[in-house]
């Protein structure tokens, strides 16, 4: 079957074969007999560019590779790559186990989590996907099912390399044990950027989870004035007595329409948005659901229609400690230049994995979402790339959509050394992805 | 690959020493192409310089041997990968006496104008079915829209090139590929040279501009200027007898 793809950002699209296997041995089979144009896997779309594309190739949609089990005395978890963040919650969340990475929405694959290294609120405690990894199980290009640990170097050529060294169809990882379903969360507002950036720094390492959402269209005084959310899971005393503690049935509450003009986000709506949501973040204390704490977008499905036909660009980067110069740049640049962006987030990373092309490093990582349709984006984007590159930081390749093979190149210093393990993995380049094509990798 | 922003990242221009051909592989590269296979005869004679590319690449084509283009579009993939925008931007304008003079020399125009562009067409078009993406920019012309007693060899050479590039986009519908068709009306270039403009004329630069816009917004047919699409409306069905006694 040939269907048109893209990522979340519904951006780019292009047509692929799309082949559903249920099993590690049809992917086996199905990459024995690879087409010219080689193949991509896919979980369940949500890296916003083209990722999980293949442009005239096979797509292999991994959502069908679906089992899992925990080993509740060591919280070990082996689970298939298409089981996603979502169910494992479900399941695990009840029995008093937490995934130990989630990224801005449940409804991603733990392929995916890998092949992207995904990072969550707590990278600044617990760094990114592929520290808590054991093992991982890859089906490269000769179609054998390899088992790779964290002293092989294709595995760590494959935790953030985009799902071009093979298909990954298994991974054990370790949970964290909690007490209860819930975040004891302190909401804290800051007046402008420095401000943000100094209470982060200073108050970051008390709490495991932590982030600030930016407020980019306000300007002059307050530019990059922050709602900041910290918060660690709740003991069992946090909640009220009577109270399920590990109570945990998350499900969208609305969904976005089916169609939505070009321009719905425009100024004027996002800084009535910005404006609202940071008054209403009181500061203080309260006890939040995990849901709402982690994943709130999730509530409203396919959300991102709400960006219209042309769909959406997310710019996420990440700057080193000490470059706090270029940050501010950027974000007073955005905030000049008037740029459309709701739910901009800001956060503190630690220490980054070995991935070859993971993109979590320490320091200021900002994420935001722009129409596609914004005027001179283009021009925007490049300059900032160059800043990035400049400053020793880097754009996370789980989100891009339109950046340069060049540009990529200067950012991911180990590239050379990833495509030399890529190579003898996969000799004959079976594994492509428009992505892949795009930033020649 | 074309990216979320509309642009793209190789071009191939057939015809490299076209002054439309090359405003618009400069625009490109603007706008961000990084890598161009310029192919023209004699290749290694002399193209003007490309600015600001990462990789220029040159191939000899000769528009009048179809039984060479399969190896032309061929090369250029295995040059710079996938190619993302293919422009045949050759062709050949003569005057109607010359050719009313030499029917062999017609014949031969045309076989350039229309055969070559059908040949580099159908070339081209299957790879970019292969590659699921890519755009087939086709330089037709007013000239073809409604033939004129001033220059009908060019001018029907261009109608068949029209709707050949018409049918061969919807043979490509669905498939990811896209065939792009410009009409100007009289370009003032090296083509047109000691020819006085006729109204509504434009320059390759203007036709250039139009081809961009078009690239960026998915159009299937861009007319240089817009005002000329209105005209033909008009044009395509005057009287006969009016149409005839036309002056150019």
């Amino acid at each position: 079957m040939t269907s048109f793809l893209t990522g979340w950002g519904r951006t780019a699209p292009t047509p692929a074969r799309l082949a559903r296997p249920g099993s590690a041995e049809q992917v086996a089979e199905l990459l024995r007999r690879a087409p010219e144009r080689g193949v991509a896997a896919r979980g369940l779309g949500r890296s916003y560019g083209d990722a999980a594309q293949n442009a005239g190739g096979l797509v292999v949609d991994c959502t069908g590779l679906t089992s899992w089990s925990l080993d509740e005395t060591t919280g070990l978890v082996t689970a298939a790559a298409g089981v996603s963040l979502h169910d494992l919650m479900a399941a695990l969340v009840p029995r008093g186990w937490f995934v130990p990475v989630t990224p801005g929405t449940r409804h991603v694959t733990v392929g995916g989590a890998v092949a992207a290294d995904v990072h969550g609120k707590n990278h600044h405690v617990d760094s990114s996907f592929g520290a808590h990894l054991r093992s991982l199980t890859l089906v490269t290009a000769d179609g054998e099912s390899r088992t790779l640990t964290p002293g092989d170097e294709l595995f760590w050529a494959t935790v953030g390399g985009m799902g071009l060294t093979g298909i990954i169809t298994e991974a054990v990882f370790r949970c964290v044990p909690i007490e209860t379903s819930r975040i004891r969360v302190d909401v804290e507002r800051t007046r402008d950027l420095d401000h943000t950036l100094e209470t982060m720094t200073a108050t970051d390492d008390r709490y495991r989870y932590t982030v600030a959402w930016i407020d980019l269209l306000a300007r002059g005084g307050r530019m990059g004035r922050s709602v900041l959310t910290r918060g660690d899971h709740a003991a069992r005393e946090d909640l009220p007595r009577g109270a399920d503690p590990l109570a945990f049935s998350p499900r969208s509450l609305l969904a976005a329409p089916r169609w939505a003009p070009d321009g719905l986000l425009n100024p004027v709506t996002v800084r009535a948005f910005n404006e609202a949501w940071y008054l209403k973040s009181r500061p203080g204390s309260l006890v939040q659901g995990l849901a709402p704490f982690f994943h709130p977008l999730d509530f409203v499905d396919g959300w991102n229609r709400v960006y219209g036909p042309r769909g959406f660009v997310q710019y996420q980067f990440v700057v080193p400690f000490g470059q706090e110069a270029t940050l501010r740049r950027i974000v007073s640049r955005l905030s000049a230049e008037g740029v459309v962006s709701f739910l901009t987030v800001l956060k503190r990373f630690g220490p980054g994995t070995p991935g070859m092309l993971s993109f979590p490093l320490p320091g200021w990582t900002l994420a935001l979402d722009i129409p596609a349709g914004q005027r001179g984006l283009a021009g925007l984007l490049r300059a900032f790339d160059e800043r990035v590159a400049e400053a020793g930081g880097r754009v996370y390749l789980a989100k891009d959509s339109r950046m340069s093979a060049e540009t990529m190149a200067a950012m991911y210093p180990r590239l050379a050394e990833w495509r030399k393990v890529r190579d003898g993995a996969d000799p004959g380049g079976v594994f492509r992805t428009d992505l892949a094509r795009r930033l020649r990798l | 690959m074309r990216n979320a922003l509309g642009s793209v990242d190789t071009v191939l221009l057939l015809g490299g020493r076209s002054e439309i051909g090359l405003a618009i592989v400069e625009r490109l590269v603007r706008d961000g192409v990084r890598r161009v296979v310029l192919a023209a005869r004699d290749a290694a004679g002399g193209v003007p310089p490309v600015i600001g590319a990462a990789e220029v690449h040159l191939l000899d084509f000769d528009a009048a041997r179809p039984e060479t283009h399969g190896e032309v579009i061929e090369a250029a993939v295995k040059l710079v990968g996938d190619l993302d925008v293919v422009i045949p931007a050759f062709g050949v304008l003569g005057s109607q006496a010359a050719y009313d003079a030499d029917p062999v020399a017609a014949a031969g125009a045309v076989a350039v104008n229309y055969g070559g562009h059908v040949s580099v067409g159908l070339h081209a078009a299957r790879r970019l079915r292969e590659q699921g993406h890519g755009t087939l920019v086709v330089l037709s012309s007013v000239a073809g829209i409604r033939v004129r007693r001033a220059n009908f060899v060019y001018g029907s050479a261009k109608a068949g090139l029209d709707g050949f590039a018409q049918g061969l986009g919807d043979a490509l519908h669905g498939s990811g590929a896209h065939v792009m068709v410009v009409r100007p009306g009289f370009v003032i270039g090296r083509m047109t040279e000691g020819m006085s403009p006729a109204p509504l004329s434009s320059t390759p630069g203007q036709v250039a501009d139009a081809v961009i816009d078009g690239l960026r917004s998915g159009a299937e047919i861009v007319w240089v200027p817009g005002l000329l699409r209105a005209m033909f409306a008009v044009m395509r069905v005057l009287p006969r007898a009016v149409w005839r006694r036309m002056p150019r």
